[in-house]
């Protein structure tokens, strides 16, 4: 880790007008879980449904894709990363750094809120939000690394997370029983159903695959994605044409 | 002393060759690197700082290769085209920034020194974003002298800034020539490059078209054939005195105009208006066709 690559990154992710939208987003989930609360008088299972579909599926990937862009992409757009790769610090520093604000920001912006949010829409001795907070944190921490690593090998990062995230996690992998099991957001929910035990069934926090092929296909996403992301830095092509 | 070895170096993208055979060694002193806009000045500089990586030949910096190697910014500092910065801290910041990547002992030392010598004490304390272009443009150079760095690449350093600015910072790359380091900078612009280079390297459509001292260069862009179009009275006598006279190489009748070719420029101008009168003929008009920067450099590479 390296603290001024750390320090510049913060300011970079929180200086840009980007960080309204982390705001935005978490602000959005705690209101529909007052709404949930009023309408549903503390239900579990609307809990349950609103954490599962609205924040696991929409909020998390999407504030993942923010944070795991804004920490890199826009320096690789400009140029002005070429102030942290001129300089005698290993690439696997930079980025691991870089990555490390990306995963305070992810805690702070998606994973917490969500916690929030179960307590507020109507929890059980906040089990829900034991649960699906692990959950987040899980996948948090592989979207995140994914999205580090797509945005140094490609300048459109942004909408391949996009596509990602919202067609192949919310869309496909609801209808397409096969590609359920590659998803970043089953694999994370596998622990949350195990920590439930009894209830998690009826709660609706189901996963498709099983606690240990979970954490290991998150496991090697997560440190294949960084690795791949330390590779392509050190090789980062920084010219313009003349 | 450090040197910059050019081996072979080539650099194509897809089917489009930036950068074409070139060998050259950049040593300590001043070397300017001139060539037209797209001559593959930044290519070349690109690979020289470690940021892409050669198609083919080696890029080698005291004996060690630079590319995928952080450690050869040790001793290099580099000034970037681009002008994107950290636009939300200050300039002050960001030079300990710089400094503290560094790994410098004394990182608010060198910080304010590198402040000093591009004259910012004064505005440090301003986000960079404040700045214009001229003090933005001195904030990278500042960046890259914060660890007293043995080799500067600066990528059209002179770009955006006004006469005073230009002078300043020619001053400052003599002071650090005299010091013994190896400075390169890239232009396009002639007469920048021989107010303060010791070396002219001149690269055109990614060739190493020239090499040597300004006065070399500076005669062989003079002593190239020069082109004139000419109307007058009567064309066809004024083509036969030239010729008669050795003032032209060769001379083309169309279209109401007369074409000349010379290859010495002072002789063709001294003659003309002399022949001119002697045979009545009246000039109408006597215009260089070739005279653009691109037309020299497309001679120095079919030398």
């Amino acid at each position: 880790m390296n603290l001024v690559v750390m320090d510049l990154t913060l300011s970079g992710l929180l200086g840009r007008r980007r960080s309204l939208l982390l705001v935005a987003l978490p602000v959005v989930l705690l209101g529909l879980a007052a709404l949930t609360r009023w309408a549903s008088d503390a239900s579990t299972g609307a809990t349950s449904s609103l954490l599962g579909n609205f924040a696991m599926g929409t909020v998390l990937p999407l504030t993942c894709l923010l944070v795991g862009t804004g920490v890199i992409a826009p320096e690789i757009d400009d140029g002005s990363i070429v102030y942290l790769l001129a300089k005698p610090v290993p690439r696997s520093r930079i980025l691991l750094s870089k990555l490390a604000v990306a995963l305070s920001a992810t805690v702070v912006f998606a994973v917490l809120p969500i916690m929030a949010a179960a307590a507020i829409a109507g929890d059980e001795q906040l089990r829900l939000a034991q649960a699906y907070g692990l959950a987040a944190l899980l996948a948090g921490i592989c979207y995140t690394s994914l999205f580090v690593a797509l945005s140094v090998l490609t300048r459109n990062a942004v909408i391949v997370g996009l596509l990602y995230a919202l067609l192949w996690e919310a869309v496909i992998g609801g209808y397409v029983p096969g590609v359920r099991d590659v998803s970043v957001r089953q694999w994370a929910l596998a622990p949350a159903e195990a920590l439930l035990g009894d209830r998690a069934a009826s709660w609706g926090v189901t996963s498709a695959v099983n606690v240990p092929v979970g954490l290991t296909l998150l496991a090697v996403v997560t440190v294949g994605a960084a690795w791949l992301g330390i590779r392509k830095l050190g090789g980062l092509r920084l010219t313009t044409a003349d | 002393m450090s040197a910059i070895l050019l081996d072979r170096v080539s650099r194509w993208y897809g089917s489009v060759v930036a950068v074409n055979d070139v060998t050259m060694t950049i040593g300590p002193g001043i070397t300017g690197l001139l060539g037209p806009n797209g001559a593959g000045k930044s290519t070349l500089i690109s690979m020289m700082g470690g940021f892409l990586a050669p198609s083919s030949g080696t890029v080698t910096l005291d004996g060690g290769p630079v590319w995928r190697h952080p450690e050869v910014y040790r001793a290099i500092g580099l000034v970037p085209e681009a002008e994107a910065m950290y636009d939300m801290v200050t300039g002050a910041q960001f030079l300990l920034a710089n400094a503290r990547l560094h790994g410098l002992s004394d990182a608010d030392a060198a910080a304010r020194r590198a402040l000093d010598a591009v004259d910012m004490a004064d505005a440090a304390d301003r986000p960079i974003a404040t700045y214009s272009k001229g003090m933005k443009q001195r904030i990278k150079m500042a960046t890259a002298l914060v660890h007293d760095p043995a080799v500067l690449l600066l990528d059209e350093p002179f770009n955006g800034m006004d006469p005073r600015q230009r002078l300043h910072l020619m001053d400052l790359l003599r002071a650090l020539a005299a010091e013994g380091r190896t400075v390169l900078f890239s232009s396009h612009i002639l007469e920048e490059v021989e107010q303060i280079a010791d070396t002219i390297e001149v690269l055109v459509a990614g060739r190493h078209a020239a090499s040597g001292d300004y006065r070399r260069i500076r005669r062989l862009m003079t002593e190239r054939p020069h082109q004139y179009t000419i109307t007058s009275s009567d064309d066809r006598a004024l083509a036969a005195a030239l010729l008669a006279d050795g003032a032209a190489d060769g001379v083309q009748l169309s279209g109401g105009t007369l074409a000349v070719q010379t290859s010495d420029f002072g002789r063709f101008t001294h003659a003309l208006p002399r022949l001119a009168r002697d045979g009545g003929i009246r000039l109408l008009e006597v215009s260089p066709a070739d005279e653009s920067l691109e037309s020299v450099f497309a001679y120095l590479v079919a030398r």
